[in-house]
């Protein structure tokens, strides 16, 4: 499918790229290992990469634990995602400072070196056009994001194995990128298979000096992505969006608020929630304040705080908000679902809800009510 | 230049620890003697102006008769009254006499039990006088105790979220310890504020601020039931420093 000027390449080893990626200037951002779990960081150089590493995941169960010797990108997604990047937890949006006739504000400047995202996952990429949709879609754009999201190139890794609450197959999100990169990597017996999908993203492979693949490496990588496909357990089902819209009334939601914790973890680990706070603080002097914007999630009484109390006080009725915005009226909203099937909501949560089950369980019942 | 505001400074049955977060505010010190007129701070100073007082911070919970007398005094005198601290807003560990004979224990540690004269609870301060605002924690944060004075005195509503420790996990990029390593972890019923400081060092959370809006304390239970915590631990878990926050009392008394 390639149409840029060079072909796929074999690299021997992904930190070769790392290593140039730096030489040409890029801050890499990339998987390294932390708290015992893969996370999204700064690599200082190509040994940062975690190397022998799988992961083994379940609803509220995550662990590290050792995988094919010398295999660099066999762990699938973990705790973070990269809109802690792209869309920072906190950001000052303005400050401002008292005059004696008034008072002056300054705008915050982005601050964003170019930078190289290495190992982005298809859900991952997905993902970030959702998030575009929301921050920059042609009538409103969050100028600090297009920013970041301009002056980044994207490495992307194509799974060569699923985790267990991975479902981006059901979702039509992966588990293989077509587009949305720059340069894009699949793991092989014998090497990385290395496509450029934009005309940088080939320029750099170039630069490389590495082996042509040959078409047998092509064919192994398509072969790696239809078995990681085939590995997984959970599933959406399509009629979500409708079944949902159906059912606020369903049982199930009693049901799964017992259960619930209204924690907020499986929006804030969610790589598409965007929903912010916005707070204006003062100093002691009062003469100087700040304006800040910072995750916020449906699960907060707060978020629907209007005058005179919040609108949605049960936890029942926080729940259901998540679900029906991620997999239904995000629909209506912006044109696909909120949920690109990456599982996190479900190995995040420390009581292990399934946004799966849970939506099976509405759509088994929920026909003849 | 307008008067400043009278700013007052009381300690209950405490250890002293919320005050010092207060004393602690180094760089900030001078701005808040330049905002307040510092009436009443025995930790820092021994200058005490009589009252009436714009702000009161209330650290400590009632424990005497005479202390439930006191409060009483200082409350009449106070425009703004803001307890501070687990034992000023749910009774502190001391709180634990409340689970227990207060008779007993005083004839065990006191030579002369006769001198002592207490109450047979630990209570928070607004079970015994209206209070403005309660500030979380054991101690306090620095940062939420530094906002809470700038809005006091701009007049404005405090920042300070009601939603769970697990929101700082997630802002701050820490790895869920329950999820990743088996940890159990009061974060989920647990209000925010601390600045993430157990989670962040792979500790489970021990619910220094406290039961956090909506707590779901009876299906986190069930969960670290499944991580082997056995009944006593569990009661054990949420009677610490908010024991007799009401919902973490009701928990912790279900697996008595
Ligand atoms: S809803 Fe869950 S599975 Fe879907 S994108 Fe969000 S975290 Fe991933
Ligand atoms: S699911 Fe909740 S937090 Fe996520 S985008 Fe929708 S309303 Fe916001
Ligand atoms: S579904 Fe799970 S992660 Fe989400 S708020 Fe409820 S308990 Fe927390
Ligand atoms: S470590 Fe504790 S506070 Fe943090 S996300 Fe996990 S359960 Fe919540």
């Amino acid at each position: 499918m390639t149409q840029y000027p060079v072909s796929a390449i074999m690299l021997r080893d992904p930190s070769l790229l790392v290593g140039a990626l730096i030489a040409e200037g890029w801050r890499v951002i990339g998987p390294k290992l932390d708290q015992n779990a893969i996370v999204y960081d700064q690599l200082i150089n190509g040994d940062d990469l975690p190397r022998g590493l799988t992961d083994e995941q379940e609803a509220g169960h995550y662990r590290m634990v050792p995988g094919r010797d010398g295999r660099w990108f066999d762990y699938v997604v973990g705790p973070q995602s990269w809109k802690k990047w792209l869309f920072p937890a906190r950001q000052k949006l303005w400050s401002a400072t008292r005059r004696d006739d008034g008072f002056d504000i300054e705008a915050q400047a982005t601050d964003w070196p170019k930078t190289a995202f290495i190992g982005v996952r298809a859900c991952e990429i997905a993902a970030m056009a959702v998030q575009d949709r929301v921050f920059d879609n042609g009538s409103f754009a969050d100028s600090a994001y297009a920013v970041r999201r301009r002056d980044t190139l994207i490495v992307a890794v194509q799974c060569a194995r699923s985790g267990a609450t991975c479902f981006c197959a059901s979702m039509e999100t992966g588990p293989r990128a077509s587009a949305g990169f720059d340069i894009a990597l699949t793991e092989l017996d014998d090497g990385l298979f290395a496509d450029s999908g934009s005309d940088r993203g080939a320029a750099i492979l170039a630069r490389l000096n590495a082996h042509p693949a040959q078409p047998r490496q092509r064919q192994e990588a398509q072969e790696v992505s239809a078995r990681a496909a085939a590995m997984q357990v959970r599933r959406m089902p399509a009629n979500a969006p409708e079944v949902l819209r159906a059912q606020p009334d369903h049982p199930q939601w009693d049901e799964v608020a017992n259960r619930c914790l209204s924690c907020g973890n499986c929006t804030l680990a969610c790589p598409t929630c965007f929903c912010t706070d916005v707070e204006d603080v003062t100093d002691l002097s009062g003469n100087h304040a700040e304006r800040w914007r910072s995750w916020d999630s449906c699960f907060s009484v707060d978020f629907t705080y209007v005058h005179g109390g919040s609108v949605r006080r049960s936890v029942k009725s926080r729940y259901r908000q998540w679900m029906t915005h991620k997999l239904s009226s995000w629909v209506d909203q912006f044109g696909t679902s909120g949920c690109v099937g990456c599982g996190r909501c479900i190995t995040w949560c420390p009581v292990g809800i399934d946004i799966t089950k849970e939506v099976a369980a509405i759509a088994a019942s929920g026909s003849e009510g | 230049m307008a008067p400043r505001p009278k700013l007052a400074v009381w300690k209950f049955a405490s250890c002293d620890g919320c005050q010092l977060t207060l004393l602690d505010c180094e760089d900030e010190l001078l701005a808040i003697a330049d905002a307040l007129d510092i009436a009443q701070f025995l930790e820092a100073t021994k200058v005490a102006t009589d009252g009436p007082y714009d702000v009161s911070l209330v650290e400590g919970s009632i424990t005497t008769a005479h202390d439930a007398q006191r409060i009483r005094d200082i409350r009449a005198q106070t425009k703004t009254l803001i307890t501070i601290g687990a034992c000023a807003t749910a009774g502190g560990t001391q709180s634990l006499r409340n689970f227990a004979d207060v008779d007993a224990y005083t004839s065990m540690v006191y030579a002369h039990p006769d001198y002592i004269s207490t109450l047979a609870t630990s209570t928070p301060i607004s079970d015994h006088v209206k209070v403005d605002f309660e500030l979380r924690g054991c101690p306090v944060s620095k940062h939420q105790l530094l906002e809470l004075i700038s809005a006091t005195l701009a007049g404005r509503k405090p920042h300070v979220p009601l939603t769970s420790q697990c929101t700082e996990c997630k802002q701050h990029g820490t790895t869920c310890v329950t999820v990743a390593h088996g940890i159990p972890c009061l974060g989920p019923v647990t209000q925010a504020g601390c600045g993430n400081l157990c989670p962040s060092v792979g500790r489970g959370c021990y619910g220094c601020f406290g039961p956090k809006e909506t707590p779901n304390a009876a299906a986190l239970s069930a969960q670290m039931a499944g991580l082997g915590l056995p009944p006593r631990a569990l009661r054990d878990l949420y009677r610490s420093f908010n024991a007799a926050a009401p919902e973490f009392q009701a928990e912790s008394k279900r697996h008595d």
